[in-house]
C-alpha cells in the first residue's frame, strides 16, 4: 500500500486593530448593535467612494516586515468581483496584481526543538465583509449586518511547505505570535479576528507532484485546524486507496461532527473577474516610509527565542516565554539572577500561584524586581528554598518586598553550623535504627534524618548545610 | 427688441439684477419654475421637480439675506437643475432606472453641497439615459427626454434632461456627468455651452458611477462665462475621493478674454474622418476660420491611434460598469423582485431592474473581464488607452488647445438608433478620446445646420480649463450664434 | 466573433442577471456584434506598452485612522425592501456558501 504525504499551504486572515475602517471613518469596534457602524462607503451606497486608511496601511507594513515580506515600491487595490449578500459593492476591495509586500517566511519550532521553516508567498490588504444572522429574523429568512463590512484584514499566503496537521498548528501559533508582537491586531480566532484556510492535497510519500487541491474553511480555533486537517487527510487517504478521485473542491469543518463537508457547488466556479480598483490610484511606498515603520517593530520572536536559549534556557522554556509576550517581558526584568533560575521561578511558582488565584502577570502585586530580589535570598542562603516560596505566598497574596517579609516573620534560614551540629547529633541518636539502615546501604535512609533535621529546626535550616554535617557525623 | 424674460437670461445677467435690487431671488426662481412647468410636459428634461414653494421659501432666505447684508456665494437665490444621477439627501436619485425607483440617499453628492455652499437653488433633477449608458437620453426607464430644437429628435445623451432644460429656458444651468460624451454631446445637440472637466478637477463623490476612470461633473449653461462660474463653485480636492486632484482651483473668470493671439490651436485630422456629417464638418472648418481671425495659429495635426477609441471604450466602460452596477442587488435599496432563494431573488432583482440597453453593457463588460478573454479584451483595451493618451501629450507639445466636432451629427430622430448599438455609440466617436485621456474638453455651438445646432469641441491638456474657456469665450463673442435659442413656435412659448 | 446561447448563459450567472431563455439567442447576436467590433483592437500593436488603469498621479490620497460618525440605524435601513430589528432581510444564506472569507 501507498503511503501519502499531505501537502498543506495556509492562508490566513487577520483583522488590523485600526479605530476606524479600511476605506471609511466608521468605527471598526466590535459589538455594537447592528448596522450602527455603516455610512454610505462601507454600505456601498450609489456614488460613495473608498478612500484608504493610513494606519492600515501601516499595519499592513508592520506584519510583512515581521515576516521578512519585501514591502512593494508601488502597490495598488483591485477588485474582487462576486456577488454574496454581506458583500454589498458585490466586489470585495483587495489586492492581486500588485499586494503590499511579497516573500518572507516564518520559523515554527516544534517541541522536539527541530524547526520547520515555512516560506510566505504574499501578504496583501483588504476589506472584511459584513455577516448574515439567522437569529431573530423570520424563518427562511437570514439578516445581515455591515458592522464588519469594511474592516481592514491582511491576507497571508504561505507556501505549501508543511505536512503534517500538528504542524499546520504549530505554524498558525507561530504566525499568531508573530503578529501579536507586531501589534497590529488582537489575533483572536474564536472571536474571528485571526482567519485560517488550508490547501489539503495528498501526494505518494517521497514523490514532488502535486495532488488535487481541496481546501478547507471554518476552523475556528488552533485545535480545530488540526482536527479539520487530521479528518481531511484520513478522508483523502482512504479516497485514494479506494481508486477514487479528489474533486478539486471548497469543503467546511463542522466542528460539532468532526467532519468537512462539500460546500459549493461547480457551476459557482470561482471567476472572480480581478481588475484594477479605479476608484483608488497606485499606493507609492517611500522607502523611508517603510524604514520608518521597520524601525518600530519590537524585537521579535524568533529573536527573543534566540536570546533566551544563549541565556542558558531550553527551548521549550524560551517557547513558553515567547508566546506570552507579557510573561516574557516580566521575566525580562527579573534581572541579576541566573536565567535558567529565574525562569522556574516565573513559570512554574509565580504563574501557579497567579493561575490558582485567578490573577494574570500583567496584574501581580509582585514586581519583578521584588521576585528578583526574593531568588537572590534563596540562592544566598539567606532562606530555604521552601522558605522562599512560603515568602512568594506571601508576596502574591498580600504585597510587599521579601526583605521586608522574610524579616517580619523571622525566616532568616539557620546556616550556622555550630548551632545545627548539635540539632543533627540528637537527630542521629534518636533514629539509631535508621542510621544503621542507612551503613547497611539503604540511601533512603539519609533523606530521611535530612526531614528529621528540617522538622526540627522548623524547616530553617540550610538544606545544604545539613547534608554536609549529616554525612560528615555518618562517615565519621 | 423688448427686454428679455428672466428665464431667457444666463446666470450672470440673472446675478446682476439680484445683486443691484432690480430683481428678488424668488422672482427669478418663479420664472423658472413656471416656465418649467409649462414647458416640461413637452421635453421631459425632468425626472422630479420641487415643490414651488420649498424652492421659492429658500430663494426668499436668500433675498432677506441679500437684505441684511450678510456676504453671499456667487450663485446666490439662482435656480439649478441636477442630473439624477447626482445624490442628493432625502431627495429621490433615480438614476432613470427602475432599480432605484424610490431610493432617496442619505447623502448629498460633494458637487451638491458645494453648488449649495455657493447658493444655489436646486430646481429639479434631469433625465438621463439609465445609469448614464446612451448618447440620446432614449434608455431612460421613465420616457425619453425631447430636443427643444424639434420635439422629434433627441437632446443627445446621457446628460439630454440637464440640456434640453437649460436650452429650453428651464433653468439657468445644469450639471450633468460625462463618461464617452455624455455632458459634450447633448451640450451640442441642444445648442448650449457643456464642460467635461480634466478627470479628477471635479469630485465624483456621490456620482453614482459608471465607468470610474472616465466619470467626471460637468456644468451646462447658456454660455462660457456661466460655465466657468459654475466650474470654479464645483471644482477642487475632495478628501472624500481619492481620484480628486490636489491642484489648486483657479480664478475661471480671468479666461474670460476675447483675444487669443499667441494661442496656437490645432486640428486633429482622425476627428474630422469618417462618419462627419458633412455639414457638421463645414460649420466646424468655419469656426475654426474664426479662431484663426481672432488671433491664433491654427494648424492640422494628427493623433494615430485615436482611431481606435471607440473600440477601447467600448471594452474599459463596460467592464467597470459591470462591477459598478453588482451592487444593485435589492438588499439595501430598491425594489427587489420574488424569488425562493437569494441567487435567484438577486438575478431576477438584476434582470427586472436594469433596461435592455444596462443589461448589454453589463453582459459585455463582465464576458471582458472573464477568465481567459481579460488579456485579449480589458488588458489590450488599456494599453491601447496609453497609446491615445501618448498621441494627445505629443500633441499637446505643439499645441495649447485642440479643436474637433462634438458630435459627428447634428440631433437624429427619435428611435433611429435606439435598437442598433453600434450606431448609437458611433454618436460618441469624437467625445470619447478626451475621456480616455482624462482631458478637459468643452463644447461651444458654433452653428445651425438645417436649423440644428452643431457643437465645436475644444480640447485642452490636463488641468487646462483656462486655455479651453478662453478659446470657447472668445469663439462665443465672435460667433454669431451667441443668443440663439430655440424657436419659440416648436415648444408653444 | 460569435457568442453561444451558453456564454450568455454562464456570463448572466457570472453578473448574476436573470435573462429569459427566449432571449438568450438575441443577446448572444447582440453581444456578438460589438465584440466583433472591438476585435479591430487586435490590429494594434501594444507591445511593451504598459495598461492605463488611471490617468491621474499616483493616488498618495490616504485619511487618517479617525472615526467618524456613521449613519443612525434606522437610516441605514431606510431604502431597504425588507429589514427587521436593524438588519436587512435576505432569502436565508445557506451557511459557507459565500465565495468570500469567512
Amino acid at each position: 500500500m501507498t503511503d501519502f504525504e499531505p501537502v498543506i499551504g495556509l492562508e490566513v486572515h487577520v483583522e488590523l486593530r485600526t479605530r476606524s475602517k479600511m476605506f471609511c471613518g466608521c468605527s471598526a469596534d466590535f459589538g455594537a448593535p447592528p448596522n450602527t457602524h455603516v455610512c454610505p462607503v462601507c454600505l456601498g451606497l450609489p456614488g460613495a467612494l473608498p478612500v484608504v486608511n493610513r494606519q492600515a496601511v501601516v499595519y499592513a507594513m508592520r506584519a510583512a516586515l515581521a515576516l521578512h515580506g519585501e514591502v512593494a515600491e508601488e502597490t495598488r487595490f483591485d477588485r474582487k468581483n462576486y456577488h454574496y449578500p454581506d458583500l454589498p459593492k458585490g466586489y470585495q476591495i483587495s489586492q492581486y496584481q500588485h499586494p503590499i509586500s511579497t516573500g518572507g517566511h516564518l520559523d515554527v519550532h516544534r517541541p522536539d526543538g527541530s524547526v520547520l521553516p515555512v516560506r510566505i508567498r504574499r501578504l496583501h490588504m483588504e476589506e472584511d465583509t459584513g455577516k448574515s444572522l439567522h437569529e431573530g429574523v423570520p424563518a427562511g429568512q437570514s439578516g445581515v449586518d455591515f458592522n464588519r463590512c469594511g474592516v481592514p484584514l491582511i491576507e497571508i499566503v504561505m507556501e505549501a511547505d508543511v505536512h503534517s496537521p500538528e504542524d499546520a498548528r504549530l505554524t498558525l501559533q507561530t504566525l499568531r505570535t508573530i503578529i501579536l508582537y507586531t501589534g497590529v491586531s488582537d489575533v483572536r480566532m474564536e472571536e474571528g479576528s485571526l482567519r485560517c484556510d488550508a490547501n489539503v492535497s495528498l501526494r505518494p510519500a517521497g514523490t514532488t507532484a502535486f495532488g488535487t487541491l481541496v481546501e478547507v474553511k471554518n476552523m475556528n480555533s488552533f485545535r480545530s485546524v488540526q482536527r479539520a486537517l487530521e479528518y481531511e487527510v484520513r478522508r483523502q487517504t482512504a479516497a485514494l486507496e479506494a481508486g477514487e478521485r479528489i474533486a478539486r473542491e471548497t469543503r467546511h469543518w463542522d466542528e460539532r461532527r468532526g467532519i468537512t463537508f462539500s460546500s459549493r457547488s461547480k457551476e459557482e466556479a470561482d471567476d472572480y473577474r480581478y481588475f484594477p480598483e479605479p476608484d483608488l490610484g497606485a499606493l507609492r511606498i517611500e522607502r523611508a516610509w517603510a524604514a520608518a515603520v521597520s524601525a518600530t517593530l519590537p524585537e521579535l520572536p524568533e529573536v527573543r527565542h534566540g536570546r533566551y536559549v544563549a541565556a542558558g534556557l531550553t527551548a521549550y522554556d524560551a517557547g513558553v516565554l515567547v508566546e506570552d509576550p507579557p510573561l516574557g517581558d516580566y521575566f525580562d526584568r527579573v534581572s541579576g539572577v541566573a536565567a535558567r533560575t529565574a525562569c522556574s521561578w516565573v513559570t512554574v511558582e509565580l504563574l501557579g500561584r497567579l493561575n490558582a488565584r485567578g490573577e494574570s502577570i500583567g496584574d501581580t502585586r509582585v514586581s519583578p524586581e521584588w521576585l528578583a530580589d526574593l531568588v537572590r535570598l534563596v540562592e544566598a542562603g539567606t532562606i530555604s528554598a521552601k522558605q522562599g516560596k512560603d515568602v512568594l505566598d506571601v508576596m502574591v497574596a498580600e504585597g510587599g518586598a521579601p526583605e521586608a517579609i522574610v524579616r517580619a516573620r523571622g525566616l532568616t534560614q539557620i546556616s550556622d553550623e555550630g548551632a545545627l551540629s548539635g540539632t543533627v547529633r540528637e537527630v542521629l541518636a534518636a533514629n539509631a535504627a535508621v542510621v544503621s539502615d542507612f551503613r547497611a546501604g539503604k540511601d533512603k535512609a539519609f533523606g530521611f534524618l535530612v526531614g528529621q533535621v528540617m522538622k526540627a529546626t522548623r524547616g530553617q535550616a540550610n538544606p545544604a548545610l545539613v547534608n554536609s554535617l549529616l554525612r560528615k557525623e555518618l562517615e565519621s | 427688441m423688448s427686454q428679455p424674460q428672466l428665464w431667457e437670461m444666463p446666470l450672470h445677467a440673472l446675478h446682476r439684477l439680484l445683486a443691484s435690487g432690480a430683481a428678488r431671488a424668488e422672482e427669478v426662481c418663479a420664472a423658472f419654475w413656471d416656465r418649467a412647468a409649462e414647458q416640461d410636459p413637452h421635453l421631459h428634461a425632468f425626472l422630479s421637480v420641487r415643490p414651488r414653494e420649498e424652492v421659492l421659501a429658500e430663494a426668499a432666505a436668500v433675498d432677506r439675506a441679500r437684505a441684511a447684508g450678510t456676504a453671499l456665494g456667487p450663485l446666490a437665490g439662482l435656480p439649478v437643475a441636477l442630473k439624477d444621477n447626482l445624490s442628493t439627501a432625502g431627495w429621490e436619485t433615480t438614476c432613470a432606472s427602475r432599480i432605484l425607483r424610490g431610493y432617496r440617499p442619505p447623502y448629498d453628492a460633494t458637487v451638491v453641497s458645494r453648488l449649495r455652499q455657493a447658493g444655489a437653488i436646486f430646481l429639479g433633477k434631469t433625465n438621463l439615459d439609465e445609469f448614464a449608458m446612451g448618447s440620446s437620453t432614449e434608455h431612460s426607464a421613465f420616457g425619453p427626454t425631447r430636443n427643444p430644437w424639434d420635439l422629434g429628435r433627441v437632446p443627445g445623451g446621457s446628460s439630454g434632461g440637464s440640456a434640453a432644460a437649460v436650452a429650453a429656458g428651464l433653468c439657468p444651468a445644469a450639471l450633468g456627468s460625462d463618461t464617452g460624451g455624455s455632458i459634450r454631446q447633448p451640450a451640442a445637440l441642444c445648442g448650449v455651452v457643456g464642460l467635461k472637466p480634466t478627470y479628477g478637477r471635479v469630485s465624483r463623490y456621490g456620482l453614482v458611477a459608471f465607468a470610474s476612470s472616465l466619470d467626471q461633473i460637468g456644468p451646462f449653461a447658456l454660455d462660457v462665462a456661466d460655465v466657468a462660474t459654475l466650474l470654479g463653485a464645483i471644482a477642487g480636492p475632495d478628501p472624500s475621493d481619492a481620484t480628486s486632484a490636489r491642484v489648486a482651483v483657479p480664478d475661471y473668470s480671468e479666461a474670460l478674454q476675447s483675444d487669443l493671439s499667441g494661442l496656437r490651436i490645432g486640428a486633429p485630422r482622425e476627428l474630422f474622418g469618417e462618419g462627419v456629417d458633412e455639414d457638421v464638418r463645414a460649420s466646424v472648418a468655419a469656426a475654426i476660420d474664426l479662431l484663426g481671425e481672432l488671433g491664433a495659429s491654427v494648424g492640422e495635426c494628427s493623433l494615430p491611434h485615436v482611431g481606435y477609441s471607440l473600440d477601447v471604450y467600448y471594452v474599459i466602460a463596460p467592464a467597470e460598469a459591470s462591477s459598478n452596477l453588482a451592487r444593485y442587488d435589492g438588499v439595501r435599496y430598491g425594489p427587489r423582485a420574488a424569488g425562493d432563494d437569494y441567487v435567484s431573488q438577486f438575478a431576477a432583482t438584476r434582470g427586472e431592474g436594469f433596461g435592455a440597453e444596462v443589461r448589454r453593457r453589463i453582459m459585455l463588460g463582465t464576458y471582458a473581464l472573464s477568465a481567459g478573454y481579460y488579456d485579449a479584451y480589458y488588458d489590450r483595451a488599456q494599453r491601447v488607452r496609453t497609446l491615445i493618451r501618448r498621441d494627445f501629450a505629443e500633441a499637446f507639445e505643439r499645441f495649447d488647445a485642440l479643436v474637433a466636432p462634438t458630435s459627428p451629427t447634428v440631433a437624429f430622430p427619435l428611435g433611429s438608433r435606439v435598437e442598433d448599438p453600434l450606431a448609437m455609440y458611433a454618436s460618441d466617436i469624437c467625445s470619447v478620446p478626451a475621456n480616455l485621456a482624462g482631458l478637459p474638453a468643452l463644447s461651444v455651438p458654433c452653428g445651425l445646420s438645417n436649423g440644428l445646432p452643431v457643437g465645436l469641441q475644444i480640447i485642452g491638456p490636463a488641468f487646462g480649463e483656462m486655455t479651453i474657456l478662453r478659446v470657447g469665450a472668445a469663439f462665443e463673442q465672435a460667433s454669431d450664434f451667441q443668443g440663439k435659442r430655440p424657436p419659440m413656435a416648436v415648444l408653444g412659448g | 466573433m460569435a457568442i453561444s446561447a451558453a456564454d450568455v448563459r454562464h456570463v448572466a450567472a457570472l453578473c448574476r442577471l436573470a435573462i429569459p431563455r427566449e432571449q438568450e439567442e438575441a443577446v448572444a447576436e447582440s453581444l456578438g456584434r460589438i465584440l466583433e467590433h472591438v476585435q479591430r483592437l487586435q490590429t494594434c500593436d501594444v507591445e511593451g506598452v504598459p495598461p492605463t488603469s488611471h490617468v491621474g498621479e499616483l493616488g498618495d490620497t490616504l485619511r487618517d485612522d479617525e472615526v467618524c460618525p456613521s449613519l443612525p440605524q434606522e437610516v441605514a435601513v431606510a431604502n431597504a425592501a425588507a429589514a427587521r430589528g436593524g438588519l436587512f432581510l435576505v432569502p436565508r444564506v445557506v451557511d459557507g456558501a459565500g465565495a468570500g472569507q469567512g
